[in-house]
């Protein structure tokens, strides 16, 4: 395992598809610019930590993430997890908690925790995506409680001219658009009420700088860092992975999972010392670049370095931007990225995953953290499988002619959830001189059905029967960890067919 | 030797691709597979929407248009690269070769020649291919990929076939070389084939030996073989002795530095295909 993606790939996926990129890269700061200040004031900091973060974290996964075409900058997912830290304790504790969780991610990689993106379903997805577009647009709330009337007319005049202006042209970025009209209503007429980006705080007038976060290191900062740290790395990478299979399967194409999580710990660190906070990959975005025609690292790449120049160059016209357009652009991104299929899905989808999708997008709101969202959906599913497979067991009996030996046959999964079934198929009160119990066309899957097996070949010795197990051998191949199916040729066949 | 592979792209060095694998196989008796990528698809040619807006049912909408316009583009390039291929077999078996398999492969050059190699003894592949920019004189981009992650020799077609009589091989007493010199002896059915062994540099003692060497090797498989050393720029000399002497064939070691290196000052092997108007045999 190298900290770098493979060299040899590196050509085509920097320079493969120049012009596209480029393009879709600009397309992309367009709406980055928003989303990082609309990000910024999530966390309670000043717009420009999240557009430092946003340019560094789009310039460095460009070059150390594992999924060409992505976009990855400061998110909604991991702002909402830092709220509390930055009202408690001030913006260098959130820097410091940002390299801390970049480390963490590093960490990930190296151990290949990508594998365990297996284990949430596509339920799971749904509701992380549907959780992410609710926390998005109850991000703008503040921004539209509360408020003049003039807001809201503007904020509907944004987003008229977003959705509308692609029916006259598609060459040009209907956010652009946005922006500048409402801008320029702004100005024209004088609407002093309208709150600006300027009036959301500090806007960046330089580059980047390197700066060690200013907190005491010792084990107290750690304490207090590291809960922030952990639900920031967990929640970056659940993103992360989960965008980078929709890229996948957008542009039919694979993906390096462990070095994307690689990617994105480097990403964080790198950001925390240049004063920039935590971010992953962006569902919405990476979208919007695919449309765009971004499939290259050059896209992200090129999008935080667009970002970082209009914010350097334009910072005074930047500040001057209406709230209301911003406000405007994140609805798109927050409807853009909701399942909106889930819900006509919900009648048509079998019960248990659309609990399971509810229960993601629940828990979400309810604790402002995707990470305990999926937690709660990836338990539920695997609870929702095992009770399914529970049912694929059945026991069935036959007594001999003479009336004195009753032969059991069990068939099918023997695990945990369907022992108790497995209790009640015995008749205990049949007084017969033998009983032969054949396991043969069972799997044991657990400790539980071997004590419970265990249990009723006592409980029938007590009622003075002799007992007799059949095919056990082959019922138990099932119960060590690692089934040996890939090692012994044949042995996936005998698992399956017996 | 068994099987050689042939890499085709439809450009115009195919011809020749398929000329060089038939005039091998035929007196080896070998078996052609003729291969042709369609290649990774890095874009799709989706009419280009830079509007940045995405709404209601956004992903599955993006999805359902670039699957569709990427069945598209893979229908017509699945169409033609079966066209170019029968082209392919036909022409090879016109040649007198019996066995001519054909390959249709989604996938990258490089993955399909690691993948393929193994039952390989030879891989044809031309020296630009449909993307080179003829004018610049640029050898193909896939061709270096290919011959560095390549376990076999590669036969590097030049534009046009001629039958190949006399061969120089540019020996500089290196493990690659003495490969190819080992490779040659092993094949059979190319008697009379005449070998010109060349050394650039300083005549030595050692550099005499191990040209003598080879020479026996190659006298004692049934060729002949003839060396000389001479001093100068192996780029250059090599170059010039290959178009006195009216060789139609050059073999040489290829890609003995780092990717970096090559980078900074060049490769002499680059240097060395993009000079030559004949087919060349590398080995790495």
């Amino acid at each position: 395992m190298t900290i770098f993606p493979p060299m040899h790939r590196m050509r085509d996926e920097w320079f493969g598809n120049v012009r596209g990129d480029v393009l879709a890269g600009l397309v992309v700061a367009l709406a980055l610019i928003p989303e990082a200040i609309a990000f910024s004031i999530i966390a309670g900091v000043d717009p420009k930590i999240g557009l430092y973060a946003s340019f560094s974290i789009a310039v460095i996964v460009a070059i150390t993430g594992g999924r060409p075409g992505m976009i990855s900058a400061a998110t909604a997912a991991t702002a909402v997890l830092m709220v509390t830290l930055v009202k408690e304790h001030g913006l260098q504790y959130l820097l410091a908690a940002t390299v801390l969780a970049g480390l963490l991610q590093i960490v990930a990689g190296l151990l290949k925790l990508g594998y365990v993106m297996r284990f949430v379903s596509r339920s799971v997805m749904t509701g992380f995506v549907n959780a992410l577009a609710i926390l998005i647009f109850m991000a703008q709330l503040p921004e539209l409680i509360d408020v003049p009337m003039l807001t809201y007319i503007m904020v509907a005049l944004g987003l008229g001219i977003i959705y509308l202006f692609p029916y006259v042209s598609k060459t040009i970025p209907s956010p652009l658009v946005c922006i500048i009209v409402i801008t320029a209503l702004a100005l024209i007429f004088g609407f002093d009420q309208l709150r600006t980006v300027s009036d959301m705080g500090e806007l960046p007038s330089t580059l980047p700088i390197f700066l060690i976060p200013d907190i005491p290191f010792n084990l107290e900062t750690l304490r207090i860092i590291l809960p922030y740290s952990v639900a920031v790395a967990a929640v970056g990478l659940l993103e992360s992975l989960m965008t980078a299979s929709i890229v996948d399967e957008l542009t039919d194409t694979t993906s390096d999972k462990n070095q994307e999580c690689i990617g994105q710990g480097i990403a964080n660190t790198c950001t925390g010392f240049i004063g920039g906070m935590a971010g992953c990959a962006m569902i919405g975005q990476s979208i919007i670049n695919v449309q765009s025609g971004g499939r290259g690292r050059l896209s992200c790449f090129c999008a935080g370095v667009f970002l970082l120049f209009l914010i350097v160059v334009l910072g005074d016209w930047v500040g001057r931007i209406p709230m209301a357009a911003l406000v405007a652009i994140m609805i798109m991104v927050s409807i853009g990225t909701f399942s909106w299929s889930s819900i006509t899905n919900l009648r048509e989808h079998p019960r248990s995953s659309s609990i399971v999708m509810l229960a993601t997008v629940v828990t979400v709101v309810w604790t402002h953290n995707l990470a305990i969202g999926v937690l709660i959906g990836v338990l539920l599913s695997g609870i929702f499988f095992a009770w399914k497979i529970a049912q694929l067991f059945r026991v069935t009996s036959e007594l001999s002619p003479d009336g004195t030996t009753r032969r059991y046959r069990v068939e099918g999964q023997l695990f945990f959830a369907s022992v108790e079934d497995f209790n009640a198929a015995f008749d205990f009160r049949e007084s017969v001189e033998k009983v032969v119990i054949d396991v043969g066309n069972a799997h044991i899957w657990d400790i539980s059905s071997v004590s419970a097996l265990d249990m009723v070949v006592l409980k029938f010795r007590r009622e003075g029967a002799d007992v007799e197990i059949v095919g056990l051998n082959e019922a138990s191949e099932t119960i060590v960890d690692r089934l040996a199916v890939h090692d012994k040729p044949g042995a996936l066949d005998d698992l399956l067919g017996h | 030797m068994a099987k050689l592979i042939a890499f085709i792209d439809g450009s115009i060095y195919s011809e020749s691709v398929c000329d060089h694998a038939a005039w091998i196989a035929k007196r080896t008796a070998a078996q052609v597979e003729v291969v042709h990528v369609l290649g990774r698809r890095m874009i799709s040619n989706a009419p280009g929407n830079l509007s940045g807006r995405i709404g209601l049912g956004a992903r599955t909408a993006l999805l359902e248009e670039l699957a569709e316009s990427d069945a598209q583009a893979a229908k017509l390039a699945q169409e033609r690269g079966r066209a170019i291929l029968n082209d392919a077999k036909a022409r090879i078996e016109g040649e007198g070769v019996g066995d001519v398999g054909t390959r249709l492969r989604n996938a990258d050059i490089v993955e399909t020649v690691q993948e393929y190699e193994a039952g390989a003894d030879l891989i044809v592949i031309g020296k630009r291919g449909l993307a080179a920019d003829f004018a610049r004189l640029h050898l193909g981009s896939n061709l270096e990929r290919v011959v560095r992650s390549s376990t076999r020799p590669v036969l590097v077609a030049s534009r046009a076939f001629r039958p190949i009589k006399r061969v120089l091989i540019a020996f500089d007493g290196g493990r690659s070389v003495t490969k190819a010199v080992d490779f040659i002896a092993g094949l059979k059915g190319f008697d009379g084939l005449d070998f010109r062994l060349l050394s650039v540099g300083q005549e030595n003692a050692e550099m005499r030996r191990k040209l003598e060497a080879a020479c026996e090797t190659l006298r004692a498989a049934g060729y002949v073989a003839d060396a000389r050393v001479e001093p100068g720029e192996p780029e250059k000399v090599i170059a010039e002795m290959s178009e006195a002497d009216e060789t139609d064939m050059l073999i040489m070691g290829a890609y003995g530095h780092s990717r970096i290196r090559n980078f900074i000052i060049g490769s002499t092997t680059t240097e060395m295909l993009r000079s030559c108007k004949i087919p060349v045999m590398l080995f790495r």
